[in-house]
């Protein structure tokens, strides 16, 4: 039995008896996944916290809530369904984003101005 | 704008796929749930978080036991608030453990079945309220040394919840050790207390890093991927210096007749640790596996019609809607 200290909490036997896939005769999804965003406080984005499993919308708010805030951490919770999010996959990065490397135009430091104009 | 960008890609092969991971990790970055990642890479972190989960879950248990039982509604209000944020932990930990394919409640199937484990400090009993305050401080502050180089891992989510995790347990040391300050200047009953609780769980607490490094065969592939950043000795002899001071202003001893501060490194030597034990505690042998268990088991099944009543209110409202 080889042993790692893998988690925070310790250490446990890591050879290849440890079953890690997901057997899917067992695999119980009845709960959607939500994706959680916190608005730390007045003026801010909200920002992405984490996610969870909850029957519902409203379900996901209360369980984001003593999930995200338990001290203070917000003063907004948004939550939504992953399913219901569009990404850009990193697959895709080059198609995606390359083309915005072609474009140093776009950035202010592409221009040069001279030393004695202020407040540029 | 160059042609190149407006031509399709084609599909990466597989070695072109690995070297931009490894230059990824190379570079320090972070790999993120929908990159290409190496198949041992996903497994090694599913194992790893499933059980960091696992023990965050259940190490509920011994704390939880005292909370009928605090000394005073501020005790009680304290390991409340200590136990739900370990509950939340085991949560951030599971939505980890879910950016890579695992399923949540499968995952806590294989611990209920033995098949995954949590850490053996969780499998000694706390008989005395000592004890709530000794797993803050010495429990905690080992998991502390673990998790905060966890926050640096090249997995993002994990790394993510680590630094969560981390927020959160400063206030779980330094309750556990404000309760043996108060405890030390009480009666010499509540200081023998305290003694005896440091006694039965300072091993334990040095066996939470893991076997020796030479005895760590995943340990160097983990550190090669940025799994891990640092071997268990390394993040042992950490803890042990750490907590050697802290031993002194609390005016309590480890139960360690070898343990002493060697000038020339600058570190304490400690004595040897009882690794058969360890082994015993972590293949089910300890004092509390089986209880352990049998609880968290009681608590998927006797509570699953709260699951089920939920998922058909949402049903109900939604057909409604
Ligand atoms: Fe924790
Ligand atoms: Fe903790």
């Amino acid at each position: 039995m080889s042993m790692t200290s893998e988690g925070g909490h310790g250490a446990v036997p890591t050879g290849p008896e440890v079953p890690v896939e997901p057997k899917a005769a067992t695999a119980r999804r009845d709960w959607p996944l939500y994706e959680c965003f916190v608005r730390g406080k007045r003026g801010l984005n909200h920002v992405h916290v984490g996610s969870l499993h909850a029957p519902d919308d409203e379900m996901a708010v209360h369980a984001a809530r003593d999930l995200f805030t338990r001290r203070n951490e917000g003063v907004s919770i948004w939550v939504v369904k992953a399913a219901d999010i569009t990404a850009s996959s990193p697959d895709e990065k080059d198609p995606m984003f390359a083309p915005s490397g072609d474009k140093v135009y776009r950035h202010p430091t592409f221009y040069e101005i001279p030393e004695n104009v202020p407040h540029m | 704008m160059s042609s190149s960008t407006l031509d399709r890609p084609t599909p990466p092969d597989e070695a072109a796929l690995q070297a931009l991971f490894d230059a990824t990790i190379a570079a320090g970055h972070r790999i993120e749930p929908r990159d290409w990642m190496p198949e041992g890479y996903r497994k090694t972190l599913v194992r790893q978080i499933a059980q960091h989960a696992h023990s965050e879950i259940i190490g509920m248990q011994p704390e939880g036991d005292w909370l009928l039982a605090a000394p005073s509604l501020r005790r009680k209000a304290i390991l409340l608030a200590k136990v739900q944020d370990e509950a939340g932990h085991g949560m951030y930990l599971y939505s980890a453990a879910e950016t890579l394919g695992a399923d949540r409640a499968d995952l806590t199937d294989k611990l209920i079945e033995g098949k995954q484990k949590y850490s053996s400090i969780f499998n000694y009993p706390t008989l005395t309220y000592a004890d709530v305050g000794v797993i803050g401080w010495l429990v905690d502050g080992a998991a502390i040394c673990n998790q905060v180089p966890l926050c640096r891992s090249s997995y993002g989510p994990y790394a993510r919840a680590m630094i969560r995790v981390c927020k959160e347990e400063s206030f779980h040391q330094r309750q556990g050790y404000e309760l043996l300050l108060t405890m030390m200047s009480g009666t010499p009953e509540q200081r023998a207390m305290v003694q005896d609780a440091v006694d039965r769980w300072w091993w334990p607490s040095l066996m939470m890093f893991g076997p020796p490094d030479d005895d760590s065969p995943n340990s160097a592939q983990s550190m090669a991927w940025g799994i891990k950043r640092h071997s268990n000795d390394e993040l042992r002899q950490r803890y042990v210096d750490m907590s050697v001071p802290q031993a002194e202003a609390l005016g309590v001893t480890f139960p360690d007749p070898e343990l002493s501060y060697d000038a020339e490194t600058g570190h304490y030597r400690f004595g040897a640790i009882d690794w058969e034990e360890f082994k015993q505690v972590i293949s089910g042998h300890g004092p509390a596996n089986a209880e352990r268990i049998a609880r968290r088991r009681a608590a998927r099944d006797d509570n699953a019609w709260v699951l089920e009543a939920a998922t058909a209110y949402a049903a109900k409202q939604e057909a409604a809607a």
